[in-house]
């Protein structure tokens, strides 16, 4: 077995003992991504240099009482629209295409003072704009499980790089979906934390009231671990909470005795696969065998939360992205004219998914449209968010499946927008309320993994963790590797 | 119906700062109209009464002191414009 296929506590050990060494890691992960990523396209691009270099700093310098943190010295991928001083940051755009930062994500920071090594740059849709990764400015990443199928998307890259074990975690970026639907699809663990529980200075804005950094692993553990080290109020992002953060690890229980879990009817109608409900089923009832009681309960406006989501998030970026102007940063199509250079600039660069969503936004926010379109899709986004707010009220959380169906084949929705928009009908409605959920493994369907999805209220990420350690420790699906 | 005419394509995409072919004027044309015919199932829901949600915790107005605190140098803050003379990011002209 690789060491990258090893849990942070087992490496974390060894490191200790100095039987394993911090360059011992990095030379893995390198080798890994030269034997598999031709397959995948995960990575954009690869810090190897740096990493090489820090990996020998840290193992030079190490003492025995110098790995204090479980992530010390651990290989690391990053998505492409987070931050990093002096390191390509492209968002998967072309009209980003040499842009190099001038300083860290606040995510970076700290995941630098813990001593990790990042590896290199993740591929992912343009800028967080997809569900299938096939919006890349520079190739569609493909599923470890089946390379003719899609990873789920954006964060296509950060999923399919833990799936196939080249490094040991990676960070993502969730506005609708986007880390969940992708480690549903890939088999691996991911989540979304709560609106503000991460600070989101340093992540290239998508839908900034929408957008939220978050950890993908192989499991349960490690993704507590990860999150821990992120977690927290930054004085750089006036909307981090400023709200305690308690030791995830501690709610490993494995006992759910007592935890009630509301099941809504809406994640189990006929859009759903009918073997994605099957398998989400046979997760309730090992709940139910871990001390766990649930209860079909009922999210009313969550067919609404589709419309709701793209009227919203598409406003926010239409706002967002006229920053890319090619004035001070990224690439330009000079023209006499300034407007004209915005215009050549923009049309150039700029794939059809960011265009539309652009459009949408832009028709959405205009004079005339602004009420009957952005307004009301608020008004909805409140209604959407009190159903959560009910729920809570007398549940732990709320348990579904995390995506309508398994990886489906690149190609097939590329051409339908709407058709792809409905894929994350699951998953949108936990960020238009704000609310915090995982996507754990929860079997396969024709060799196709299959995720859980477990939502918590406001703030409560570890009762999320509870649940999803207590299931992923009774069950051996994050066990599974797919071959390449 | 038609709800979204290629003018009105048009005149959004001029007011974001986009510009399309014929072929891609009619896409657009074509697929904003779905969506929006879409996304007008909303209207099934009444939202008289209904406060709007602009962020999902009730934050405004979080302040700090102003003090002076370190910044970006002139040459790191150009350092990723694609066009600059004189210690400034250079652009067509606005005024003619």
């Amino acid at each position: 077995m690789s060491i990258l296929d090893q849990r942070f506590a087992h490496i974390h050990e060894q490191l200790h003992k100095k039987e394993l060494s911090v360059s011992d890691l990095v030379d893995a992960s390198y080798k890994r991504i030269s034997e598999v990523d031709g397959k995948i396209n995960s990575f954009l691009h690869l810090n190897e240099e740096g990493a090489r270099q820090k990996a020998k700093e840290l193992d030079d310098s190490l003492g025995k009482d110098d790995v204090t943190s479980v992530l010390f010295g651990l290989p690391a991928g990053i998505k492409d629209n987070i931050s990093t001083k002096g390191i390509r940051t492209t968002c998967a755009s072309k009209i980003l295409d040499r842009f190099k930062p001038l300083y860290n994500a606040t995510v970076m920071n700290k995941l630098e003072t813990e001593q990790i090594i990042n590896i290199g740059k993740l591929n992912m849709d343009e800028f967080a704009m997809g569900s299938s990764n096939e919006n890349s400015g520079y190739g569609p990443v493909r599923n470890p499980w089946d390379t003719e199928r899609v990873p789920g998307g954006s964060s296509g890259g950060s999923a399919a790089t833990v799936a196939a074990g080249e490094v040991l975690f990676s960070l993502g970026s969730d506005t609708g979906g986007s880390i969940r639907e992708p480690a549903a699809f890939c088999g691996c663990v991911g989540l979304k934390p709560t609106y503000g529980r991460v600070s989101r200075f340093g992540l290239v804005a998508f839908a900034s009231s929408l957008d939220q950094i978050g950890p993908l692993t192989r499991t349960v553990e490690d993704n507590a671990h990860v999150l821990q080290a992120i977690s927290g109020h930054d004085p750089m992002d006036s909307t981090s909470a400023g709200v305690d953060v308690p030791t995830y690890v501690d709610a490993f229980t494995g006992d759910l005795r007592g935890k009630k879990i509301a099941v809504p009817k809406e994640y189990f109608n006929e859009g759903v696969d009918i073997e994605v409900r099957n398998k989400v089923r046979e997760a309730l009832d090992q709940l139910e065998k871990l001390g766990a009681t649930w209860e079909e309960v009922s999210l009313p406006h969550s067919k609404y939360a589709v419309a709701t989501y793209y009227l919203l998030a598409s406003s926010e970026a239409s706002a967002n992205l006229s920053r890319f102007d090619g004035i001070r940063y990224g690439e330009r199509i000079e023209d006499e004219r300034l407007i004209e250079t915005y215009k050549k600039t923009r049309s150039e660069y700029f794939g059809n998914e960011v265009k539309r969503r652009i459009m949408l936004g832009t028709f959405a926010l205009s004079s005339g449209y602004y009420d009957a379109l952005y307004k009301k899709a608020q008004k909805v986004r409140t209604l959407i968010k009190q159903d959560f707010d009910e729920i809570f009220l007398k549940y732990d959380a709320v348990v579904g499946p995390t995506t309508p169906t398994t990886a489906f084949k690149i190609g097939d929705k590329i051409d339908d927008p709407l058709t792809m928009y409905m894929t994350d009908i699951l998953t949108i409605p936990v960020n238009l309320a704000g609310v915090p959920a995982i996507s754990v493994p929860c079997g396969f369907c024709e060799g196709l993994p299959v995720g859980l999805q477990i939502i918590g209220n406001h703030f409560d990420e570890k009762t999320v963790y509870q649940i999803a350690h207590a299931f992923e420790q009774a069950t051996d699906h994050h066990k599974q590797k797919p071959e390449l | 119906m038609e709800r979204i005419t290629k003018s009105q394509i048009k005149h959004v995409a001029h007011l974001a700062r986009l510009e399309f072919s014929d072929h891609e004027v009619e896409m657009f044309s074509e697929q904003l109209d779905q969506i929006i015919n879409f996304a007008e199932q909303l209207n099934e829901l009444d939202t008289d009464n209904v406060v709007p949600t602009s962020h999902v915790f009730d934050v405004r107005n979080v302040l700090r002191e102003d003090e002076v605190k370190p910044s970006l140098s002139q040459e790191e803050a150009l350092e990723n414009a694609p066009a600059q003379k004189d210690g400034q990011m250079k652009i067509p002209t606005v005024f003619e």
